[in-house]
């Protein structure tokens, strides 16, 4: 498809609406499966189910005043939010659901996304700095050191993978998992590369991807606990609405890699009709997944979570990454 | 070196441990009473204000005796009674209960001789007057009968 400008404005617009739809349904199951989870219904007051609670919420964050605090850096005030949300929607457009649905595929795809994804605690760190609340600065301070920490495991795993298939690509390397679910980079029996540590790899990359989405067990970012609401804590109306929904968009993202790098993306796991359902099967799951660690989990300590980050997620990521090399070179 | 991987398995499995366990929350039923659309059914010795029992014919059990009134350590019980003519008993007129200075003892419960006193199970008393907890019994019972 070549890049016209109708086309950019087609699939960001779709991008938009689809990121929108996710974040406000996203909090719905997450509200909805908390609920379930601690033995009582969740909303359900509003239309059947509860489902017209996200448009509620929206009304009801629309009609709230914008406040900007006073001695704030009211640019980057302003700008903090849009820059949370406009990233996670950039993201999708290089993302493959099926082998034509895609909006643009790139060749360097992975190191887009990185680039966008690392996008995000900037804009954390300027919420938290331009708000002039000591706890914003403070979340600011552990959201970046968190996204730092974490970014290096999660890199390391995405390059093994990218060793492996030879292309930077998301397309290619989907397409280099097909044929079953014994081709996924999961599973270690993969025919032309055996290697054992992949499970693990894939692992590393989906603690890296909740620690990289500021989901918890890893929420240190915004701890009511300790911190308010950490950097949004000034933050009103649909400011705290845009943070809301860059959470989630990037929650989407984060599940959208996984199955893309580990899970063979639109591949189905027996052969049968391969296509863009199985890659929404797939995401879908992966966000339910997402959202039990949220509820099951207490969170950690600053301290433990970057120690698990360098003690154990770099080590061991580096390890696989120079058996992966070693194993390429000799078969 | 062996404790560092033993220490990963050990807190992965813990993790899965705890996972599972939320998941067997997930499917079990919610435990929540949706109050205003469901209540609860009160437990057989819960203690609403007092109300009187009726017998078949739905007339008050009460003989006005006073045995109740007199019970009364907050002095919240008032009841009044008249004798019809060629009947031998008493029969109620009025019973009042101030329940702003009621403690749910139970007294007047204990000293009713005749099973005419009963505690309740309502428990649905908010209001913001104070004339609402000023409740007169025998129509409440008649009401009830209706």
């Amino acid at each position: 498809m070549k890049l016209t400008l109708l086309n950019a404005i087609i699939a960001v617009s779709i991008a938009i609406g689809f990121a929108a739809l996710n974040a406000a349904y996203l909090v719905w199951a997450e509200r909805r499966g908390a609920g379930r989870i601690q033995r009582r219904p969740g909303p359900n007051i509003n239309g059947p189910l509860g489902l017209l609670q996200p448009p509620m919420d929206g009304i009801k964050l629309m009609a709230k005043q914008l406040i900007i605090p006073g001695g704030a850096d009211k640019a980057l005030f302003v700008a903090a939010p849009v820059l949370a949300m406009a990233p996670a929607i950039m993201s999708f457009v290089t993302i493959p659901f099926s082998d034509t649905i895609i909006a643009h595929d790139l060749n360097i795809g992975v190191l887009v996304l990185f680039a966008f994804a690392s996008l995000g605690s900037i804009s954390l760190l300027f919420a938290g700095w331009s708000s002039r609340n000591k706890y914003a600065v403070m979340s600011a301070m552990r959201a970046v050191s968190q996204a730092i920490a974490y970014e290096i495991p999660m890199l390391i795993t995405v390059i093994t993978v990218v060793l492996i298939v030879g292309s930077m690509s998301l397309t290619d390397i989907v397409l280099a998992q097909k044929g079953g679910i014994w081709n996924w980079y999961v599973f270690p029996f993969r025919s032309g590369l055996f290697n054992p540590l992949m499970m693990m790899s894939f692992l590393i990359f989906f603690i890296c991807a909740l620690a990289e989405t500021n989901r918890a067990p890893f929420d240190l970012g915004e701890a009511e606990s300790e911190l308010v609401a950490g950097f949004h804590t000034e933050y009103g109306s649909m400011g705290f609405g845009l943070f809301f929904m860059g959470e989630y968009a990037n929650i989407v993202i984060g599940a959208c890699l996984t199955t893309i790098l580990f899970l063979g993306g639109w591949d189905c796991p027996f052969g049968l009709y391969p296509g863009v359902w199985w890659f929404i099967i797939k995401i879908y799951l992966i966000i339910a997944t997402i959202i039990w660690i949220r509820w099951t989990f207490p969170r950690t300590t600053i301290y433990g979570l970057l120690n698990l980050s360098w003690k154990i997620l770099i080590p061991l990521s580096l390890f696989n990454l120079l058996l992966t090399a070693g194993l390429l070179k000799v078969f | 070196m062996v404790s560092y991987f033993s220490e990963i398995f050990s807190g992965l499995w813990s993790l899965l441990v705890g996972l599972g366990i939320t998941f067997k929350e997930f499917f079990s039923p919610a435990v929540t009473v949706e109050y205003p659309y469901e209540t609860l059914k009160m437990p057989e010795r819960f203690r609403g204000h007092i109300q009187l029992i009726a017998d078949e014919e739905g007339n008050p059990n009460c003989i006005v005796c006073m045995m109740c009134q007199r019970a009364c350590p907050s002095g919240c019980i008032s009841l009044a009674g008249k004798k019809e003519e060629g009947q031998k008993k008493k029969v109620l007129t009025k019973y009042i209960l101030d329940f702003t200075t009621c403690s749910l003892c139970g007294s007047c419960v204990e000293s009713c001789n005749f099973n005419a006193l009963e505690f309740s199970k309502e428990y649905n008393l908010a209001s913001t007057r104070k004339e609402d907890y000023i409740i007169d019994l025998k129509k409440r019972l008649e009401e009830n009968n209706s």
